[in-house]
């Protein structure tokens, strides 16, 4: 019995005076945080993704709350990942009021599928776009179009961009955050932010080839020729033609669908919008092709139904 | 339509198969001894560690890898032969099997599979069966020519094993030399062993099939075999009566079959020769240590895989000579 | 005889397949388009001077060279300009070029067409580099670094050597081997030319030993030229990079990152030495070039004399038509080739060779598992480690990419060409190597 009293005493006071120390040490060299820091950390959605422009999200909580602190708002920093939804909240934590943004979402502007510029030569290497985009044009022969090697398929960390095998482009689903890893890894600039749009309906020219129109089309059949019939119906001074590609600003267009319909190659694509009744003029194959893609269905996940205030819901349980 | 590709845009003569079934075209002759001399039973367990290998190898990449099968590359038959050579040949079935998934799915696959394992998978299956079974695994069959009838098999200590015995029981190496085979014997198999490790001349021949053949260098069984007759021909010199010459420790234990195939097992060994070397050195200086004061009669297994382990770290510390350190003239800054 | 000299690190032994080596360059047709890329040298590309509708003679100043490292563009043809456009070049990109649509064959006066050897050299070596300048010279072995660069040392550092590189190395070609027989007086009146401008007395010719003809040919000429030594030269591929032929002729080693001149030496093509020879007796720019156009299946396996800015599937045609089976068409060798997306592209001044490849042997196989097996270090000629380099660049490791020196890799293929497991090292590498400079340029920019 002794023993026992022994032991417990000696490895309880030990533990004791141990207790202590620490205590007072951690006290003496306590290093002050601003406890809203780890407050923000909380709400932020941990995915250390860096789509905000900060290394990992306690960077950011730190950069929110140093901001708020000095300069009462929170101009210029956002997390694409978490969104308005998580804005707001940080803003609430740190007692600032914030302005919700148009969520964004990332768009592939090629639509280079293999029926509309099929192969002319077969591609053997590595399947890095990076390096396919140092050696050669492409299969179809356009030198500004999607490779199909699938450098954006690596570089995201939601799961958001998938290799469409029987088009062999990229696909964007719903889980997208708009956090920019896949815009930087593509060689050629295809993808691009955009606005997601009221309802998801966006409007954007799928073609980024800057060559003469003839030349752009003997290689792929849906590219834009810049021709120029898009800018001129446009009513809200969206589109611009630079170097024969037309390109429309997601700011200004107002979804008015008049673009869509005036492009002789089906290069401008309306997405979500509900189906025209159907003229007869252009052939049907060419325009199943290249008209929307709802990216609800097929491989991509299923998009909640949209609320009114524009919010998709949050996907990411 | 035309291909394109980066360069180059020819390839040369080697593959991987070719180099795994080279090697086993260099097992042959070790082979044919061990059918030789231990009978229906080598053929039972070569067959037996040559199919559960390859059988494991499938499944595991098949169902739970889910990933194209490679057994047609040729490198789970190398380990299963490795695997046979390293057991004696008078092992339950059953524990060969149970060898040959250590080998191939504790070893080979959770690493990664081909190329990616850090210990040569057939010695981390003999050493595991070694600690599991240590009785099977160290009643060695004595070996006698097939021609002498299939009559029941004796069995009895490696040359090794009774030098062991009787050195710490206080006999002199004098006592010894006659309890233990010939020199002749040793070299063409006629001692106790494991069914690869037998026969040196089988085995040399081998190593001098795939020298030819480009698949090995010399650097790693001369450096093995190189520093274990130095260490013990050191300590021979010293004590003639207390320790085994140096002939003796290299044509006994599986110290050919370690020097020639263990060893020198591409994916295990360091890349660069300088690093070969070392590995080669460390192994022998491992072996002898185990061989002479450590526990266990032959440390030739042991060695080698505590020497796999270190060659991530030689691989890191010698690199190749690189081009343009010797510029033959004085460079201005 | 004695040893052959070599190069020590690393080599292969590529399958030579010198199928035109016996075939003497024949002159072909001149084409009834021109079409010259205004890119064709390492460096910045050059700015034309003429513009849609001027009428041009052979030899005509159209384009000048766009920086320091650039050179001037003449016109291989006679004729009037068409257009100044965008050409298909032979990776599928669209470039800028001059299209000239060809009448008659009409050269301009100053150039001397004359077939009469001139052995006297009265330029001195700044008129020497002007010429060379002038006519728009660039390294005639595929790299195509603008010459009179490279006959200008930086301040500081002084040329000890002049070396011409015969070696071609690569299987298949065999341009420069029929220039050394055919045109090799010239050739070596073209090296005396290049040591007199940099200053040097001693200039050697290393050729490989499988191509003895040319030995023994130059070899006796080369009794006349003082100062110039044929060096017979081990068969290795990559014998022909220029830091393995300095390192097997004068045993020096260019340091990584430094350039030849850092070591006294400066080594031109054999292609590169007649042109000079040309450019400073004869007044004549560069205009036309010797292409081998080679293969398995082709029926005539020829050298041509060919006028720069002739569509390659012209050449193809005069050599026996395309093959049936034709797999890849390859501009250049087939360590270090490019392959061609179509038989449109013009040849430019870089074209040694185009290589028709059957289908059998074009497809490359299947890559499996890296087995350790430590070939690609041992044929690197430049002691690098392909295994860890491509492993690190595929992984975005590009700072230790950049330590273990992947910037000195020269591209040659022999670790491709080795790995028995066939992964594609050398993309892996070339990759590496693009992204790893990259972050070096960002980081000098900082």
């Amino acid at each position: 019995m002794n023993i026992i009293l022994i032991a417990v005493l000696a490895l309880g006071g030990i533990g004791l005076i141990s207790a202590v120390i620490l205590y007072f040490v951690a006290s003496k060299f306590k290093v002050y945080e601003d406890p809203k820091i780890d407050e923000v950390e909380e709400i932020l959605p941990s995915a250390n993704c860096g789509g905000c422009g900060f290394p990992g999200c306690r960077a950011f909580a730190e950069a929110t709350a140093k901001k708020a602190k000095d300069e009462k708002n929170l101009e210029g920093l956002f997390c694409p990942v978490g969104g308005n939804d998580v804005m707001q909240l940080v803003g609430e934590t740190l007692g600032l009021e914030i302005e919700a943004k148009d969520p964004m979402i990332a768009v592939v502007r090629c639509n280079g599928s293999h029926a509309n510029s099929p192969e002319k030569v077969k591609y053997e290497g590595v399947s890095s776009c990076s390096f396919a985009h140092a050696l050669y044009a492409g299969e179809g022969g356009c030198q500004f179009g999607c490779l199909g090697l699938g450098d954006c398929v690596d570089a995201c960390e939601f799961d958001a961009i998938h290799m469409s095998d029987e088009r062999g482009l990229p696909e964007v689903n719903d889980k997208c955050t708009a956090c920019g890893a896949c815009v930087e890894a593509c060689p050629r600039d295809i993808i691009e932010l955009r606005k997601r749009g009221p309802k998801e309906k966006r409007i954007f020219v799928s073609c980024v080839n800057k060559e003469k129109g003839a030349v752009a089309i003997k290689n792929c059949s849906v590219a834009c020729i810049g021709c120029g019939k898009c800018e001129k119906v446009c009513e809200f001074d969206a589109i611009t033609i630079t170097s024969f590609l037309s390109y429309i600003d997601f700011e200004k267009c107002k979804l008015c669908r008049k673009c869509v319909e005036v492009c002789p190659t089906n290069s401008i694509w309306e997405v979500n919008f509900k189906p025209r009744k159907p003229k007869v003029d252009k052939p049907k194959k060419e325009a199943a092709e290249a008209k929307p893609i709802d990216i609800s269905k097929g491989k991509a996940t299923v998009v909640n139904k949209t609320d009114d205030n524009n919010n998709s819901g949050d996907n990411r349980k | 339509m035309f291909t394109v590709s980066g360069s180059p845009h020819v390839h040369g003569e080697y593959s991987t198969p070719k180099i795994m079934y080279g090697v086993v075209i260099a097992m042959v002759p070790a082979i044919l001894v061990s059918i030789w001399f231990f009978g229906i039973d080598a053929v039972r367990v070569l067959v037996l560690a040559v199919a559960a290998s390859i059988f494991f190898e499938w499944v595991i990449q098949k169902y739970l890898m889910k990933e194209t099968s490679t057994i047609a590359d040729g490198s789970a038959l190398v380990t299963g032969i490795l695997l046979a050579f390293n057991v004696p040949s008078n092992l339950p079935s059953w524990m060969v099997i149970i060898g040959a998934l250590v080998a191939i799915g504790m070893a080979k696959m959770s690493f990664g599979g081909l190329g990616k394992n850090v210990f040569n998978p057939a010695l981390v299956a003999r050493v595991f069966l070694l600690i599991s079974f240590p009785v099977q695994m160290t009643s060695w069959p004595k070996p006698r020519a097939i021609t002498e009838g299939l009559a029941d098999v004796i069995t009895g200590p490696t040359p090794l094993g009774i030098v062991k015995e009787g050195l710490s029981a206080g006999k002199t190496m004098s006592e010894l030399t006659p309890e233990i085979p010939t020199y002749l014997q040793d070299m063409t198999g006629q001692m106790g062993g494991s069914m690869g490790e037998v026969s040196a001349i089988a085995l040399i021949l081998g190593g001098i099939y795939m020298l030819w053949k480009k698949i090995i260098t010399w650097h790693i069984p001369v450096a093995v075999l190189g520093t274990t007759a130095l260490f013990t021909g050191i300590l021979w010199g010293f004590n003639p009566e207390s320790y085994a010459d140096p002939a003796f420790h290299l044509l006994t234990g599986g110290l050919m079959l370690g020097a020639i195939f263990m060893a020198t097992d591409m994916v295990t060994s360091p890349m660069t020769h300088g690093g070969q070397l070392l590995f080669g050195v460390g192994v022998g200086i491992l072996t002898v240590l185990i061989r002479v004061w450590g526990a266990y009669p032959e440390g030739v297994s042991f060695a080698i895989l505590l020497m796999n382990a270190v060659v991530p770290l030689i691989n890191r510390g010698f690199k190749p000579k690189r081009f343009g350190t010797n510029p033959g003239i004085e460079i201005k800054a | 005889m004695g040893l052959l000299k070599t190069f020590k690190l690393g080599g292969v032994h590529p399958a030579e397949n010198k199928l035109s080596a016996q075939a003497p360059i024949e002159a072909l047709p001149i084409p009834k388009k021109a079409f010259v890329p205004l890119g064709q040298n390492l460096g910045a590309p050059s700015k034309p001077l003429v513009k849609r509708g001027d009428e041009v003679k052979v030899g005509q100043l159209i384009a000048t060279a766009g920086g320091f490292i650039g050179s001037n563009i003449h016109s291989p043809v006679s004729g009037k300009v068409f257009k100044i456009d965008v050409v298909l070049d032979s990776s599928g990109f669209r470039r800028p070029a001059v299209t000239i649509n060809v009448e008659g064959d009409e050269w301009m006066e100053n150039i001397d067409r004359s077939d009469e050897i001139i052995k006297e050299i009265t330029a001195t070596p700044e008129e020497i580099i002007n010429k060379v300048k002038d006519a728009g010279l660039v390294g005639m072995g595929g790299a195509t670094f603008p010459t009179q660069v490279k006959l200008t040392p930086p301040p500081g550092m002084t040329a000890e050597y002049l070396i011409i590189n015969g070696v071609e190395c690569e299987p298949y070609l065999t341009s420069d081997h029929r220039v050394m027989l055919e045109r090799g007086e010239e050739m070596l009146i073209g090296a005396q030319i290049l040591m007199k401008a940099l200053k040097v007395t001693k200039g050697y010719v290393g050729i490989e030993n499988n191509k003895p003809d040319a030995i023994e040919h130059l070899s006796k000429l080369a009794n006349d030229y003082q100062g110039i030594e044929i060096v017979p030269l081990k068969v290795k591929y990559p014998q022909g990079g220029e830091k393995q032929l300095i390192k097997a002729v004068v045993n020096r080693e260019v340091p990584s990152g430094k350039l030849p001149i850092e070591v006294g030496c400066v080594v031109q093509n054999v292609g590169t030495a007649l042109a000079v020879y040309e450019a400073v007796q004869k007044n004549k720019p560069l205009i036309e070039r010797v292409v081998t156009v080679t293969g398995k299946a082709v029926s005539k396996p020829s050298n041509f004399l060919v006028r720069i800015g002739t569509p390659i599937g012209e050449l193809i045609e005069a050599a026996g038509g395309l093959p049936d089976d034709t797999g890849k068409v390859i501009g250049g060798g087939p360590m270090m080739g490019k392959s061609l997306l179509s038989t449109d592209a013009p040849v430019v001044k870089g074209t040694s060779g185009i290589l028709l490849m059957k289908k059998a042997e074009a497809h490359r196989k299947p890559e499996q598992a890296c087995i350790r097996c430590s070939k690609c270090t041992h044929v690197c000629p430049m002691g690098l480690e392909p295994y860890l380099l491509s492993r690190v660049s595929k992984l975005g490791k590009y700072d230790m990419a950049e330590q273990e020196r992947i910037m000195d890799c020269i591209e040659c293929g022999s670790c491709q060409y080795t790995c028995p497991a066939a992964i594609p090292l050398l993309d892996y590498l070339r990759l590496g190597k693009n992204k790893t400079g990259q972050l070096i340029r960002s980081r000098n920019k900082k």
